[in-house]
Parts: C-alpha cells; structure tokens; sequence
C-alpha cells in the first residue's frame, strides 16, 4: 500500500517529473554524447591546443589538444555512477548503523559507536593511501566502496540521536506489542520517518562524492590520468578558470546541473514520503 | 457596570482562516464568564485578541473596551501598561509563563515592579503574601525556589499569584487547570475563586470542561466555528439549552453521578475555518437542519432576559421544552451476552498477582549512580473475566501506565505473576508470546503519537495481519474500517488526514485487527473533544458486547469510567487503594482517597456544584521514590488528620492492603479504618426529572 502511494505521489510530483527528466537526459547526454562528437577522448588534436569553442571542438580543447566535449562527457559517466552509488551506499549505511544503534541500545549501540568514532579519528585520507596501492589494478568500484566508507559516519551519529527519540514513539511501541520483529520495526517505522534527513543527506552525498574524488585523484589515488572525471576535470580546469574559461565551465556546469537535478528528484520524493505536504 | 466590552470581534489569519467571527461580550465586576466550545472554535485567539498578544500577520477587527478605553489598535508601549495591570492571563501551561533562570519569588516580585512604584524589598514581600495566599505552603522558602522545582498543581498556583499581583479587574484563564490532576485541579480552583474574591476582579473562564465552568460560572458563552451560538445565565444554559449544538455538548458529556444509557454523539467535525458551510455553521450536524437553516448564518438574536441564541428553530425548541435526548437520536448498544453469566463461571482473561515494577533512582551525569528506588508499581493484584471491564483510575504517576506496559511485555516480572489468558507470562518463550500478542492489543492515549505518520491507514491496520501471516489481508482491513464507522476508500490516505476521533477509530480498528481476547485501553478519549468522545465510548462498548472482549481500562476521568467500566481499580503510588464493582465504589466510597477523588470532580450540574461539599486534599502526590511508611495516604488523608494519636498509629505503621468490606459483595478498600460513605449526592433538579 505504501509503495503504490508514494510511487503515486512522487509521480504526480512536479519536481520529481523534472528532476527524473533532468536525470535521464544527462545519463543520455553521458553515454550518447560521445557519438555525436567528431573526436574520440583520447584523440589529441596536435593543431589545436588550449583552442576555444569552435565549430570542431564544440566546447574548445586542452593544453594537450583532447577535445573537451569528449573528454569531459567521459568524465561524466565516471561521475554519474560514483557520485550516485557513493550517495546511496553511505547514507544507507548511515541509516542502518545509526537506526540499530539508536534502537537496540546497550552494547549494539556500544560497539557500532565505538567503530563510527574510530573511523571519524582515524585520518580517512590515510588510510585511503594506504589501501589504494593494493587496488590498483581492481575493479574501481572498490574506490566507491572506500569513498562511501569514509562519508556516512556524522549522519550516523545524527540518525542514532534522533532514532533515540523515535524509539519513545508510540507507534513504534505499538509495533512492538503487535509482535514484529525489531529488525523489521527498524526498517519500516523508524527509517521511513527519518527520509527528509536521509534524502537531505544523500544530495549532498552525491556532489561530495564528485568533488571529494577528485580530490583524491589529485593526490594519485582513484581515477588516474589518462582517465577522467567530473572532479578531475573540475580540479584541473579551476586552476586556468580565468585565461581558459572553457576548461572549467563546462565540467563544472555539468555538474551543477548533476546536482540540481538529484536536487529536484530528492526534493519530490521527501514530498511523497511526506504525507503532511500536499504538492 | 462593566469592566470590558467586546463588540463584533473578528481575527482573520493569512489563508483566509477566519478563526474568530463576530463575538461580542461584556464582563462585569466580579462576574465570571465561562466560554466554552471544541478545540479550535476560537476560545483561545478570541483573548489572545483581547491582551494584544496575536501574531503580526492577524487581522483584527471590532472593538475591546477595557473601561470604556479602547485596547484594539492601542500603542505597544501603551498596552503593556495595561497587560498585568488591568488585565492579566493565565495559561494552560504554567511552566512557558516563568523564565526558568529565576525564583518564582523573583519574578512575582518584577511582576509588582513594573506597575508599581515599590522598593525591592517591599516587592519581595508582596511575593511571598501572594505565594501564601494561594495556598504554597511555606511561601517564604518556596518563594526562592525555581520554577521547575514547582510541582504542576504549584506553579499553577504560583502563575495566578502573578496574574493578581497588581490588583487586575480582568484575569483571563485559558484552560487553566487542564493539564492537572483531579483533586489538585479541585485545589487550584478553590485558589482561583479565593483570588477574585480578594481583587474582585472579573474573570473570563475559557475551559472545554462543561463541569468547571458549571462550578465556576455566573453566565455562559457557547461558541462554535468562531462564534457565539448561544449565551446566557448557567442555569439556563445547562438546564435549557436552546440551541442544538449546546443541548448535543450537554448531553453527550459522562457524569459520575449519572444513569445515563447511552452517550449522545454528535456526528461529524466541526468545521474548518477556511472552508465554512454557507448557512448555519453547525448545520451539517445538525439533526434539526432544515433547507431554511442554509440560506444565511443565523445570527445570534436575543430570546429573553439576557440569553442569546443562535439558531433559527430556537423559539419551537423553547415551545417544545426539547432536550438534548430529543434533538439528538439515541444510538442503540446491542446488550452483552456474556454479561448474563455470573462473572464467577466465567473465564479468567488476566490475571495480575503482587505484581512488582521497581526502577532505580540514578543520579550524575558521567558516572551513574543508583540514590534510591522509585516504587512505580508496589504490589497490585486483580483480575479480569471474559467480557468484563476493568478500569485502572489515578492521579498521573501512580504507576497506571507502568502497570500496562508490565502487562503488554509478556516478558516476566520483577517480581509477582502476570497471568494472561491462562499462561503466565514468565513461562512462555518466544513463539508462545507471539501467539498470546494476538490475544491482547493496545489502544494508545494519543491518537496522533499511536500510528506512524509516514503509513498509510491500509498499512497501519494490516500491519498486524500480515506481521502473524493471516490471508486476505487487504478484505480484513475493509472489513475492520467498516466495523469502526470508517470507510474502505480510507485505507490510502495517511493519519494526518483524519480527526482525533477518526485517528482514534484508526488505532482500534488495529487493535482488533488479530480478534484478540482482551483489549488494553490507555486513556483512549482523553485527547478527544466531548461530542467526539461520545462517539468512540459508544463505539468500544458496542464492540465489547458484540464481540465479546474484555477490555483494561486505564483513565483518569472518573465519569467515563463510571460510564464504561464494570469494574474499578483506584490506584494511589503504585498501590491499588480501592476496588469493586462500580456501584459500590462509585456509590459507597470507602477509601478517603477514592472519596476525595470522587468529590473533586467537577459536575457539569451548576446546581448541584453549588451545593456540594468538597473533601479537598492537603498538598501534591510524594514522590513514588519515597513512599510515605504505613499508608501512603496518611500524608494527604483527610481522615487521618482526624484519627486520635493512639489510631494514628496504626496507619503510620502497618501498611493497610485491600480487605473486602463487610457487606458488599465485590468492594475492597486498603484503609485500616474504612467506611463507606455517599460523595456525589444527587441534586434536587435531578429528582424532579
Ligand atoms: N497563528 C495562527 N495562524 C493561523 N491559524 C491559527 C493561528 N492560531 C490559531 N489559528 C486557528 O484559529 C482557530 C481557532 O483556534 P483557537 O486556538 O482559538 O481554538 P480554541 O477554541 O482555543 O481550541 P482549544 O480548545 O484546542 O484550545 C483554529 O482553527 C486554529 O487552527
Ligand atoms: S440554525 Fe438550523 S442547522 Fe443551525 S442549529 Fe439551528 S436548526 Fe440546526
Ligand atoms: S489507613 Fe489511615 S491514613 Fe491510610 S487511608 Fe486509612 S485512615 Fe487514611
Ligand atoms: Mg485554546
């Protein structure tokens, strides 16, 4: 029942409808684009370096002559898929940690806290460095594994504290006197009811993750030249924003609109959990 | 003369909310004006407007006239003078009234300050006189004593020293003693009408309660959806209501005293104030609507010496001498089966036997430590049979709903046996005390809390069927929506979505979702309106009867016990202080608690509020983390007091556990010198009737 009326609502949703539409055609511009340029991302362009936009590079060239519209389309479809399963692994696991440690209390609660304060003290940057050499050659959905790793635990602690206050409910006693089980309990009555902080979280998550990953790559961890990324592409281009506009304002465009669009889809589904929102 | 005159007052909020629509009013010298009417009729915005202390974004119109001066569109600076001067407000809520930095003497103090030109030391002694006045024992100590450290029923007290530190001539009281307890609301009103009489003052008594304002009152102001429907002397209006909302109010409320049958609801909400009816704002409840009753809103036209009424069938209703039981049709509550067997061969739903819930008292906030016990439940023992009512009734922190949670645990006790349907709960493992949960469900006190805000009704109530795998779950739901008086189509929307009383429906319909045996009831209706509150009382006895429940009862109003129950249990510190079956507790209290409680209650009967004598109770509860030794009581008992030294004694020592008396047949009290004696009386307008 709830699934058919949220599904309904989020339908009937006017943001959601633009933010999805939003969604699609970037992932459409991600994977089709490149077909539609004249130039492959790894073509270098030996006439045309630090070219602006022209009628053959679109969205102008690099210092080595890569055509920025084939590359930063690359970058994107990096991006895309890091940024979103980062979002949804990290607030996920925010969710759940927090929600059973809040709910059970006692020792579960000890234990799942005191693993989110050793991974908040430890320097996640460290470890990173120390783990990326060993994946190298791995899959880089590792790097995802490790980005999201490192990005859940303050809104663990947040979801704990307000689970704290959740568990007092009534209702979530009355679930409890009706004979559901806790895990259970957790997952249909405590996390629905913390779905405006979580989606909050997630939209965040998903720029951080772009932004944060370039960081790393800056210091030759996850994604290595020649590949690209949004973040690295962003990374790169901030430096000559001013003389080479080009290199910066187009990655850096995409990815706002990334954002808005993840915006505009979080906004509408936090209305459709929401029963108290009438849009 | 009067002291203020209302005319024509209306407050719009931004939306087109028209919470107030026309109300006109004078209050006199020492008069008492009781306003009542559902929550969200405009009692409160109403002297909110008065005092000047809406939001920004109303809009106010008509006109206030405090002493022939106009307070609406008065100077901020002005009106301060005014507020707490000339008129002060008591508020539901004492505890938002006081900064929490400062004693209470302090701030009286400050109070005096601002409008008179007295010393500090002077200011501080007008506190510590207005403290004893009010009835706080030790003011002088208490005086330096924090708001929090107040118990309720005391900073109630407290805020009506401030509010008649300067001598108002208006105190404006909204809900003044909802939030307390029985016997100290009893206290608190006493306070109250020590203080008029000694400022004289005009009061203007906003209360939901039609049994405060029948003691309290000399005129009353029914308002409904903003309005005025009627107004007039109390006697008139409790013993002759003219118009059919008021004789629906008076007819639906439970009365202690009572053999009434049947509640009389009335049907449906009141309407929201920014989508009202055309005509009669009451018309789409109203049994008496005719087609003449949509045209225009009827206006509230004068019938008599000073009475008012707000309806156009008024003058048929006077002429017919109609009653609320005339307007309003009398539902029909099939009759129990089981009721018919004698209660000793019936089966034994629950069971409770010394039964013992002790929580250690810590203190510090890094490393914990235990300083003592808290004795929420301290040995009660009672049972339930099949088909039966149990009402648990007490004073909050008595140990009511600890009781409850014991029970609905299954897990086993401290200390004692709680045995449900046969099977004790320290025997059963785990997929017993899932089995035994269908048996025995829980309907909460606050219907909102109850259900989760983010499911859909359908979801709520199959939450339970599909949780003990039962088919067909979607057929069940319908069926159970039906069964409370909701419809099918309901199950897609969300609680919010409903009133109280549906959200309520809602939180029953899923209690009965497994067909259990017997039903926890945690204050169902405390949170419900009266004429809303009918309804669903009415709902739970027609479902016990025909379904066959048994049902615990957990209330502290004491006239919806009388009306439900078969049974009561009077609880006091965790221990019961009396038990029986209804009529004999109800008719014959032993206990000098249960008499105090029982004679504390307001009767919605002016008559019978005049005449009656109160037995008030000395002080608050002790703290259940420091019984008193012997009986608990005796620190409050009114009979104590009274006993010679050597009787005293006994009470301080022995502690009195529930003996039966004499000569009643299901009647206990745990008092080592009970005697039954008759509280409520009934009034001479009753036997008339
Ligand atoms: N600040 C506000 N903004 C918008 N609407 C308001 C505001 N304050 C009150 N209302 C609306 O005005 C109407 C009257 O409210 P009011 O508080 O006077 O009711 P009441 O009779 O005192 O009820 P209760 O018995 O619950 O105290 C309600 O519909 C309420 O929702
Ligand atoms: S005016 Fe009509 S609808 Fe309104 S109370 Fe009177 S009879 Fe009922
Ligand atoms: S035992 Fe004594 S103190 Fe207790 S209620 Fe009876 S008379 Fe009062
Ligand atoms: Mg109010």
């Amino acid at each position: 029942m709830r699934s058919k009326v949220v599904l309904g609502r989020l339908l009937h949703n006017r943001q959601a409808r633009y933010g999805g539409i939003a969604l699609i055609l970037l992932i459409a511009l991600a994977y089709i684009g490149p077909y539609l340029g004249a130039y492959d991302w790894t073509d270098k362009d030996f006439l045309a370096f630090l070219s602006p936009p022209d009628a053959d590079h679109w969205w102008g060239t690099t210092s080595i002559g890569q055509d920025m519209y084939a590359v930063t389309l690359r970058g994107m479809q990096k991006s895309i898929v890091i940024g979103l399963l980062v979002a949804l692994f990290a607030t996920g696991l925010a969710a759940l940690v927090g929600a059973f440690a809040g709910y059970f209390g006692g020792w579960v609660d000890k234990v799942l806290m005191w693993g989110v304060d050793l991974l908040l003290v430890l320097p996640s940057f460290l470890i990173i460095a120390i783990i990326s050499p060993r994946l190298r050659g791995a899959s880089w959905l590792w790097f995802v594994v490790l980005l999201a790793a490192f990005a859940w635990m303050i809104t663990s602690r947040v979801v704990r504290s307000m689970t704290l206050s959740l568990r007092e409910r009534e209702y979530v006693q009355a679930a409890l006197y009706m004979g559901i089980p806790r895990w259970k309990i957790i997952l249909r009555h405590i996390v629905p009811n913390l779905s405006s902080l979580l989606i909050i979280d997630a939209t965040l998550n998903v720029s951080g993750a772009v932004i944060g990953e370039a960081a790393l790559s800056f210091f030759g961890f996850g994604i290595q030249p020649p590949d690209v990324s949004l973040g690295t592409l962003i990374a790169e281009g901030a430096r000559n924003a001013t003389g080479y506009p080009w290199l910066f304002a187009f990655p850096a465009g995409l990815l706002v609109l990334l954002v808005l669009a993840i915006n505009l889809i979080g906004d509408g589904l936090r209305d459709a959990l929401d029963p108290g929102s009438n849009s | 003369m009067s002291i203020l005159e209302v005319r024509d007052l209306t407050v719009t909020f931004p939306g087109g909310i028209q919470a107030v629509r026309g109300v006109s009013y004078d209050v006199a010298q020492g008069e008492v004006l009781g306003i009542v009417g559902e929550s969200g009729s405009g009692k409160s915005v109403t002297s909110l407007a008065i005092m000047g202390l809406l939001p920004q974004n109303a809009v106010v119109s008509g006109s206030v006239k405090l002493h022939g001066q106009e307070l609406l569109g008065m100077e901020e600076g002005e009106l301060t003078r005014v507020r707490g001067k000339a008129i002060s407000m008591i508020f539901q809520d004492p505890l938002s009234a006081f900064t929490p930095v400062y004693t209470i003497g302090e701030q009286i103090a400050e109070a005096v300050r601002v409008h008179q030109k007295v010393g500090k030391d002077k200011a501080a002694r007008r506190a510590v006189e207005l403290l004893d006045l009010v009835g706080i024992p030790h003011p002088d100590v208490r005086a330096k004593a924090f708001p929090h450290e107040f118990s309720g029923g005391m900073r109630q007290r407290a805020m009506i020293a401030m509010a008649i530190a300067n001598d108002p001539d208006l105190l404006i009281c909204d809900e003044p003693t909802t939030a307390l307890d029985v016997t100290i609301q009893a206290q608190v009103l006493e306070v109250l009408k020590t203080a008029q009489a000694e400022t004289g003052a005009g009061i203007v008594m906003i209360t939901h309660d039609l049994g405060v304002i029948a003691g309290m009152a000399d005129r009353v102001l029914v308002m409904y959806a903003g309005r005025p429907v009627e107004q007039g002397v109390v006697d008139d209006i409790y013993y002759r209501p003219r118009m059919p909302y008021t004789m629906g109010l008076l007819a639906s409320i439970p009365r202690v005293d009572g053999e009434q049958d049947t509640l009389v609801p009335i049907e449906g909400n009141p309407p929201s104030p920014a989508a009202l009816p055309p005509g009669c704002p009451f018309a789409p409840r109203c049994p008496m609507h005719i087609d003449a009753c949509d045209d225009e809103e009827p206006p509230l036209t004068q019938i008599g010496g000073g009475r008012y009424v707000a309806c156009i069938r008024s003058r048929e209703i006077e002429h017919k001498g109609m009653t609320g039981a005339d307007v309003f049709p009398v539902p029909v509550i099939p009759p129990s089966d089981v009721a018919r067997v004698p209660r000793e061969e019936r089966e034994t739903v629950l069971e409770l036997d010394n039964l013992v819930r002790h929580y250690p008292l810590m203190k510090g906030a890094v490393f914990k430590r235990r300083v003592g016990t808290v004795h929420a439940v301290d040995g009660i023992t009672f049972d339930i049979a099949e088909g039966e009512t149990l009402a648990l009734v007490g004073e909050s922190g008595c140990g009511k709903t600890t009781t409850l949670q014991q029970i609905m645990q299954l897990t086993p006790p401290q200390s004692g046996r709680v045995v449900v349907l046969g099977k004790d709960s320290s025997r059963l493992d785990k997929a017993a005390r899932k089995a035994l949960r269908g048996d025995l469900q829980i309907v909460f006190q606050d219907p909102m809390a109850a259900l989760d805000p983010r499911m859909p009704v359908g979801d709520i109530i199959a939450e339970p069927l599909r949780a003990h795998g039962r088919k067909n779950v979607s057929q069940r739901v319908a069926e159970l929506l039906t069964l409370v008086g909701l419809a099918p189509e309901h199950a897609e929307r969300y609680p919010q979505q409903f009133s109280g009383g549906q959200r309520q429906r809602i939180g029953i319909a899923r209690a009965l979702a497994l067909e259990p045996k017997l039903i926890v009831l945690d204050e169902p209706v405390s949170a419900l309106d009266v004429s809303i509150q009918a309804g669903v009382i009415n709902l739970l006895e027609e479902l016990k009867n025909r379904l066959g429940l048994s049902y615990l009862f957990v209330a502290h109003d004491l006239a919806v016990v009388r009306h439900l129950a078969d049974r009561v249990a009077v609880m006091y510190l965790g221990r019961i202080a009396e038990i029986g079956a209804v009529e004999n507790v109800y008719d014959r209290p032993a206990h000098p608690y249960t008499q105090a409680l029982l004679s504390a209650i307001p009767l919605p009967d002016p008559e019978m509020e005049r005449s009656r004598k109160r037995i008030l109770l000395e002080g608050d509860l002790p703290s259940p983390a420091d019984p008193p030794s012997g009986c608990r009581f005796r620190t409050r008992c009114p009979k104590f007091a009274r006993l010679s030294e050597a009787d005293k004694r006994r009470c301080v020592d022995e502690e009195p556990s529930v003996a039966r008396l004499a000569r009643a047949k299901d009647h206990g009290a745990a008092c080592h010198y009970a005697e039954e004696i008759e509280v409520i009386t009934a009034s001479e307008h009753q036997e008339e009737q």
